[in-house]
This record gives structure tokens, C-alpha cells and sequence, in this order.
């Protein structure tokens, strides 16, 4: 039988698991975990629209991390440095401190990489009993990651930047970000690379009452990597989690977010674009449970597809019987530029509470042929009258990023994924 | 300027336009009258090269050269302009990115140095300073939330940032109330000129009070059945379309 990734990561755990920190029988509790459940399969519900066939296939063994990346190709995909930020570089997974750069905080804020910590949270890989097996892999093999506490009161005034770089094997990197009451902050995780690998990453976030996260993600792997992130979200009371995920790359991406709801006048909202050509296979599978009453979510995701390249988005919210007065609303709508590109959106609204207000939508559209001919009776030509409308259709969520710098920074990934759209069609 | 010659059009496999022959000179202000289905909005549509607008038989001529041959783009980069009776909604893209972009296609096109930034905006303010208007409806997504007046002049704004030599105005007085009428008009008026010509596509002689043609054609089921001095328009307005041996609508 040839390797796959499956059967690597199960067979490298007994060589590596004494160089990697925390509690090493959470780790072998979670890899046998994993080894029950196996490789996620499309006869699974949220597994419906994606098949993990083509990463298993792959035959990526846990990275070593012992590859040479250099200033200059962490810089392409860096923040502006005429805006202040703290940046945290990962290398397959492993904290890289001559790449990063870590401002002052203020006092009591804690923004570290697990290996520079004194300290790490007893419960760093910690699972619900219900988690699923990527997670499971995660905690397996997490070896490094960022940690960032705000404490109650405390507002980080500089974005925090993660920035995950790929280049072999497989890394799966497990970050924690914990809002103390009334706290904020903003954090941008950039995921990037070159050649083949793979990226497991997890984010658990928990968000106190009153505080408020701005959670971005700009996933730009390279085209031949595969990437599947799990997000995880509670919020408390009066608490905001607020989250953009603007997925261009990889060969495989899912993008999984969690996030529950757990004390009155809650808000959640869920934003995302995704823009995908080739063969590209893109998935946002998301879940807001509203476990308690008087919160709000609302999430928003477009998308632009091309050439061959399918995306998944799935939208699960729950209402729990006690959460009354929730009001949810759900958006899924996609421009496709290619009649072989295709959309697979399934919203799933379970709602068990009667006093509520939910909704969603979804839609698949082409470009609009009567505003793309407004443009070109002015005088535009057809490429750039395309570009100017499916850059509009994305720009009309990113406009919406608070954080001028990260703002910039997703138009700019927008501007050269048409870019590479507008050179590949010349080149046919 | 143009030539329009024994012009037959079919839209969806159905002629619509039945030999239309129509002369403008450079300078001169035409206005083609019309009960609604006289075909108004496809020779409109034509004119700027809207896809699924087949010319079969006839031809026609700006400036000499045959504008079946060229893309919407290069007819507007050439220096036709069409004034849309129902301009478009755009969401996420500004009027001022949009009109800049276009500006400098045209510039490009014409061997003229294109504008950056700061000069396309002085040359933006001076247009809204001679049409008397405020700078805010650029400043938003294109059209989005325009009333009606407001997209009219904004279409005619961008006629006078994109200087063509032909304008076709498609109903550009539709939906105005007397106020937005008489701005509108008093902005195609100020951009007559000896190099620019006009064709007024309208159903209604009321435009015809506040921009004179030189000459006025009554298109009806597809062909020009009168043409006659700015006079036809008021008798029209008099005895209706029925009379002057077209259909009523």
C-alpha cells in the first residue's frame, strides 16, 4: 500500500511526539481520536460538498519545519509598515522570531508564540467530545501557534498579524486568542506559501463579555497547497466577534467557522469572499449557534468563480428553544464566469426557539451584461469592464473593513487575483 | 458626421429597424420622435454597439468609417456617446474611479497623455463647475440610489468629461419632473458645439421646448415616415403621432 497522509501521520506520532510541548496524553488521546474517526468523508454532513481524497492522496508527512524562507518572501505578504501592527511569522507551523516583529503591548496583554512562552494554557489542546478529525489531527500535532490575551478593559490598539507560511509537508499550527471583558483588538491571519504542503491550522477564540474581536483571515496559499482551518468562537454577553475571510488560494481550501453564542445581546458576524479559478476547490463551511436569547448574527459571503473551480459554503445556524428574539440572517451569493465553474451553497437553519427573526438567501449570477456594457459604451475595454465589476462585487464587503491597512492589504490579493485571471486569459 | 444608410436591424431574429436613412452633420442637432415601439431604443442601442443589435442590411458611417466594425469600446473611444435612457446601477464602484478610467481610455485612444489623479480632478471640477453640480453623486457608487433627475445628469456630466463628437441621448427627459428637465437641458445646451453633434431620441415634444433641433424625424414601425424643421415637433405636439401618419401610442 502507498503512503498516504493519513497513513504518515499516523505512523510518525510515536518518532516526534516527545520534541512537541503540552500535554502529551491530550496529544495521544487526540490522535487516537483521529485514527477512529479517519479522514473526513463526503458521507458526512458538513464533509457534503468535499472530498479530502486529493490531500490523503498527497502523501504529506508531518513537516520538520527545517526549510529556509527569507525576509524578503514574508515581506510580499506583510501589512504596511506605515501603519503600526505586531507581526508573528510561522514556518510550517513553528514560530520564526527573526521574521517576526512584536511591538509594545500594553501592559497585561500577552502576544506570544507558544515557543517563546513561559507558560502555555493548560487546556491548549483541549477537544469537545463532539470535535471533528481534523481538529483531532491538529491537537495531535500542533507544535506551535500564537497566543494573545487582552485583558478586561484593555484595547490593543495595533492589529496583530499571523502570518502561516507553507513550503513542505504538513503544519498544523494552533493559535489562541482569549478577550478578557470589554477588551478589543484585531487580528489578521495571513496563510501563504510555495510549492505543495498542507496547513491544519485551529484558532480557538473566546470573547468575554462586552469585548470585542475583529478576526481576518486572508487565505493566499500557493495553488498546488491544501488548506483546512477550523475556527472556533464563544462569545459572551454584549460580546462582538466580528470575522472576513478572504480566500484566493490553494489547491483545496476549507474554512471552518464556530461560533456560539453564549450570553444575551451577543453579536456575531460572519463575512467572507472567495475567488477561485482553474480546477481551485474552496469551501466555507460556517456554524452560529445561538444557545441564549437576544442575539444577533449575520453573515455574508460572495463569491467568484472561474474556469473550472468549485466552491462549498455551507451556512448551519441554530437557535436553541430558550433563544428567543434571535435575529440571524444569512447571505450566500456568487458571480460565475464560466458555465464549468460551480457553487454548491446550502444554507441549514435549525431553529427550535418560535420568537425569532431568521432568514437567508442565496443566489448564482454571471456578470451583468447591462452594466458591463454601461462601462464599455464609456469607453473600457471588455477585460477591464469585467475586472472593474467583479472587483466591485467583493470590494462592496471588504469597503466594510474597518482596519485601513488589512483593507488595503485584501484589495490589493483581490487586484492580483485578476490580475493572474486577466494574464491567464491572454495567455489561452 | 454620420450616415445612416437604408439601416435594417434585427433584434432576436425580428427586424426591428426596416431601412433608416438619416443625415448629421457636425454641429447640427437632430431629434427622432416616436410612439413607444417605434424602434427609438434600437437605433439607439445600435448606434453604440449593444450586443444582440444585428445590423443585416445598410450601413452606418461616423466620420467615415463603419461603425459595425468596432466594439462599443472603440466607438466611444472614437467619440460616440450614449446617453442611456435608463442608466445603470453599479454597485461598489465609484462614479469618479469609473469616469477617470474612461476618460483616460479615450485620452489613450486619441494619443493624449493620460490624467493622473489630481489633474483628471481639476478637469472633473471644471465640468461640474459649467454644468452647475456639486461633486457628491461622483463621489458614490455609480447611479446606486440616484432619483431619476440625478442619473440623467450625471449622464450628462459624464458627456461633458468624455467630450464625444456624437452624443444619442436615449429619452433623456423620461421621468424628469420641469425642474430636473430644465437643468438637463440647460446641460445638453451648453455642451452644443460647431464639432459635436446630437441625436435627441425622445417621445415628447417637452425637451424640444429647451433644446431646439435643427430637425426633427418621426420614426414610426421601424422607418422615418416625416422629417422636417423643429416646427414638425410642435405639430406633433398638436395633432399627435396618428395624424402625422404613425401609429398612436
Amino acid at each position: 500500500m502507498s503512503a498516504t497522509t493519513h497513513a504518515l501521520h499516523l505512523d510518525r506520532f510515536e518518532a516526534v511526539k516527545a520534541g512537541l510541548p503540552g500535554d502529551g496524553r491530550a496529544r495521544a488521546d487526540a490522535l487516537a481520536r483521529y485514527a477512529k474517526l479517519g479522514v473526513p468523508t463526503s458521507k458526512l454532513e458538513a464533509w457534503h460538498f468535499t472530498s479530502l481524497k486529493p490531500l490523503d492522496e498527497a502523501a504529506l508527512a508531518p513537516s520538520d519545519a527545517k526549510v529556509a524562507v527569507t525576509a524578503a518572501s514574508v515581506a510580499a505578504h506583510a501589512l504596511s509598515t506605515s501603519h503600526a501592527h505586531h507581526q508573528l511569522v510561522f514556518v510550517d507551523g513553528r514560530f520564526r522570531a527573526d521574521l517576526s516583529r512584536i511591538g509594545t503591548v500594553p501592559q497585561g496583554v500577552v502576544l506570544v508564540a507558544w515557543s517563546a512562552s513561559k507558560a502555555l494554557p493548560k487546556d491548549l489542546l483541549a477537544e469537545a467530545a463532539d470535535a471533528g478529525a481534523m481538529r483531532a489531527l491538529n491537537a495531535a500535532y500542533a507544535a506551535d501557534g500564537a497566543i494573545l490575551q487582552v485583558p478586561a478593559g484593555i484595547a490593543l490598539p495595533a492589529p496583530v498579524h499571523l502570518i502561516f507560511l507553507g513550503a513542505s509537508g504538513a503544519a498544523h499550527a494552533r493559535n489562541r486568542i482569549t478577550m478578557g471583558e470589554g477588551a478589543s483588538a484585531t487580528v489578521l491571519e495571513t496563510y501563504a506559501g510555495t510549492g505543495r504542503y498542507w496547513t491544519n491550522a485551529v484558532t480557538d477564540i473566546s470573547v468575554a463579555a462586552g469585548a470585542t474581536l475583529k478576526h481576518l483571515k486572508l487565505q493566499i496559499e500557493s495553488g498546488e497547497a491544501f488548506h483546512t482551518a477550523a475556527t472556533a468562537a464563544q462569545v459572551a454577553a454584549k460580546g462582538v466577534f466580528d470575522s472576513f475571510v478572504l480566500s484566493i488560494g490553494g489547491k483545496l481550501a476549507r474554512n471552518e467557522i464556530d461560533a456560539v453564542l453564549t450570553g444575551e445581546g451577543g453579536n456575531v458576524k460572519l463575512e467572507g469572499a472567495y475567488l477561485a479559478r482553474d480546477r481551485q476547490h474552496i469551501d466555507n463551511t460556517t456554524t452560529i449557534d445561538h444557545a441564549v436569547a437576544h442575539c444577533d448574527s449575520e453573515e455574508r459571503y460572495r463569491g467568484v468563480l472561474d474556469d473550472h473551480a468549485y466552491a462549498a459554503f455551507q451556512g448551519r445556524i441554530v437557535v436553541r428553544p430558550d433563544a428567543q428574539k434571535t435575529n440571524a440572517h444569512q447571505l450566500n451569493e456568487n458571480l460565475l464566469l464560466s458555465d464549468r465553474a460551480e457553487i454548491g451553497s446550502k444554507p441549514e437553519l435549525e431553529i427550535h426557539a418560535d420568537d425569532v427573526k431568521c432568514g437567508h438567501g442565496a443566489a448564482a449570477g454571471e456578470i451583468d451584461e447591462q452594466a458591463l456594457f454601461y462601462l464599455r459604451a464609456r469607453g473600457l475595454g471588455e477585460a477591464q469592464a469585467r475586472g472593474m465589476l467583479i472587483e466591485a462585487f467583493v470590494s462592496e464587503l471588504i469597503d466594510g473593513i474597518a482596519d485601513e491597512a488589512i483593507r488595503d492589504r485584501f484589495m490589493a490579493a483581490v487586484g492580483g487575483w485578476l490580475y493572474d485571471a486577466q494574464g491567464a486569459r491572454r495567455a489561452a | 458626421m454620420l450616415e445612416i444608410k437604408n439601416l435594417h436591424v434585427e433584434v432576436d431574429g425580428k427586424e426591428i429597424l426596416h431601412g433608416i436613412d438619416l443625415s448629421l452633420a457636425a454641429g447640427e442637432v437632430h431629434a427622432v420622435m416616436g410612439p413607444n415601439g417605434s424602434g427609438k431604443s434600437t437605433l439607439a442601442y445600435v448606434l453604440a454597439g449593444r450586443d444582440g443589435y444585428d445590423i443585416t442590411k445598410g450601413e452606418v458611417l461616423f466620420q467615415g468609417k463603419n461603425l459595425a466594425e468596432m466594439s462599443p469600446e472603440e466607438r466611444a473611444r472614437e467619440g460616440v456617446f450614449l446617453g442611456f435612457q435608463y442608466p445603470v446601477e453599479i454597485p461598489g464602484v465609484s462614479g469618479l474611479s469609473f469616469l477617470k478610467a474612461a476618460v483616460n481610455e479615450v485620452r489613450k485612444h486619441r494619443g493624449i497623455k493620460e490624467l493622473d489623479a489630481i489633474e483628471f480632478l481639476k478637469f472633473v471640477r471644471a465640468k461640474l463647475k459649467m454644468l452647475e453640480m456639486g461633486d457628491d453623486l461622483l463621489k458614490r457608487p455609480i447611479n446606486v440610489g440616484f432619483s431619476g433627475g440625478e442619473k440623467k445628469r450625471v449622464e450628462v456630466l459624464q458627456m461633458a468629461v468624455l467630450e464625444p463628437r456624437l452624443a444619442i441621448m436615449d429619452e433623456t427627459d423620461s421621468g424628469l419632473d420641469i425642474d430636473a428637465l430644465k437643468i438637463v437641458s440647460s446641460g445638453i445646451n451648453a455642451l452644443r458645439g460647431l464639432d459635436r453633434s446630437m441625436l435627441l431620441i425622445t417621445h415628447y415634444q417637452r425637451l424640444l421646448g429647451y433644446v431646439v433641433p435643427d430637425k426633427v424625424h418621426i420614426l414610426s414601425g421601424g422607418r422615418i415616415v416625416r422629417s422636417g424643421g423643429k416646427e414638425l415637433a410642435l405639430e406633433l405636439e398638436e395633432k399627435g403621432y396618428a395624424v402625422l401618419g404613425a401609429d398612436a401610442a
